[in-house]
């Protein structure tokens, strides 16, 4: 069976990381910056996984799943950040939090 | 056949991914961003599975698409109006360098692909049938990978904490909230140099407490 190469895999995690990479740099609401550093992960993780069957070595199964955990308790970090802004009513906006500008 | 097949998969799903992943990035409304993240990851575990990591591609349905990102819908749906991006647009400069550092970054990493592996990753190695399945994952974080797996549960429960606490009231926030309803000291700093220098630091806030 011959599907896709690896290299095609690799080149659409290259893809989805800039794209979230892109978003992290465009957008200036923090929910999004989050989703867009999601993508980020994931194409990390896609190229993990791919390179894990290429060597038919199951490690970087593991690491995709150590990221994934590493993304879980960023989410939660991030959103308790985001909750805390919120309820001190600051504006959702990463432009305009300019406290800690030196 | 079989090659049509996996290739008509493959086409379909990158195509959703890269579609809902620049998707996420353009809608303003972080409610359908997320959204469209869900359809991201939905379209990851397939590609997972054509790689054969049948256990990774579970969990990124159960865990990713299911328990991360329902926690933030819930947040978005808390947070309400104000979680939409204001209206004011990135200043050009902004835009400018931004697309130029993603347009270098995708060309960067293409080259590296290209010179370092191009034709060495065309055949890969022969895997068994049972390639990524919990047996075998299972096994390996019990043995090889042990210190990682702790260390992974650690990391875990240390975020769990730290969510707790950013979630929970601060004396002060509850203090603040207060204040800005019922006028008085601003800071907790205020309420300590006030004008009653002389009542106990403990008084005012009992005082005004219902």
């Amino acid at each position: 069976m011959m599907g896709p190469s690896i290299t095609a895999y690799l080149i659409l995690a290259a893809a989805l990381f800039t794209t979230g990479a892109v978003g992290v740099l465009v957008r200036r609401s923090p929910l999004i910056i989050l989703l867009s550093l999601e993508i980020m992960l994931n194409g990390a993780n896609l190229a993990l996984i791919a390179f894990s069957r290429y060597h038919g070595e199951l490690d970087g199964q593991i690491f995709a799943l150590a990221v994934m955990a590493v993304a879980a308790s960023e989410v939660v970090v991030g959103l308790g950040l985001i909750v805390a802004m919120s309820r001190r009513r600051l504006d959702l906006d990463v432009d305009r939090l300019t406290t800690l500008r030196g | 056949m079989g090659d049509v097949l996996v290739w008509t998969v493959w086409g379909a799903a990158a195509f959703a991914c890269l579609g809902s992943g620049i998707a996420v990035v353009t809608f303003r409304n972080p409610f359908f961003s997320a959204l469209a993240l869900i359809g991201n990851l939905g379209a990851l575990a397939v590609l997972f599975l054509l790689l054969s990591a049948e256990f990774v591609a579970a969990a990124q349905v159960l865990i990713y698409a299911g328990a991360v990102m329902v926690m933030f819908l819930f947040v978005i749906a808390y947070l309400g109006g104000s979680a939409t991006e204001p209206p004011t647009r990135v200043s050009s400069w902004q835009g400018f360098a931004a697309a130029a550092a993603g347009t270098a970054l995708l060309v960067e990493i293409l080259l590296a692909i290209g010179l370092k592996g191009g034709g060495r990753l065309a055949d890969e190695a022969d895997v068994a049938q049972s390639f990524g399945s919990p047996a075998g994952i299972g096994r390996l974080f019990l043995t090889d990978h042990l210190l990682a797996f702790e260390i992974t549960s650690i990391v875990l429960l240390v975020a769990a904490i730290g969510g707790v606490i950013l979630g929970s009231h601060s004396r002060a926030e509850r203090r603040a909230s207060r204040t800005a309803t019922g006028g008085g000291p601003q800071t907790p700093d205020d309420s300590w140099s006030g004008p009653s220098g002389t009542v106990p630091a403990g008084l005012p806030e009992e005082a005004s407490a219902q």
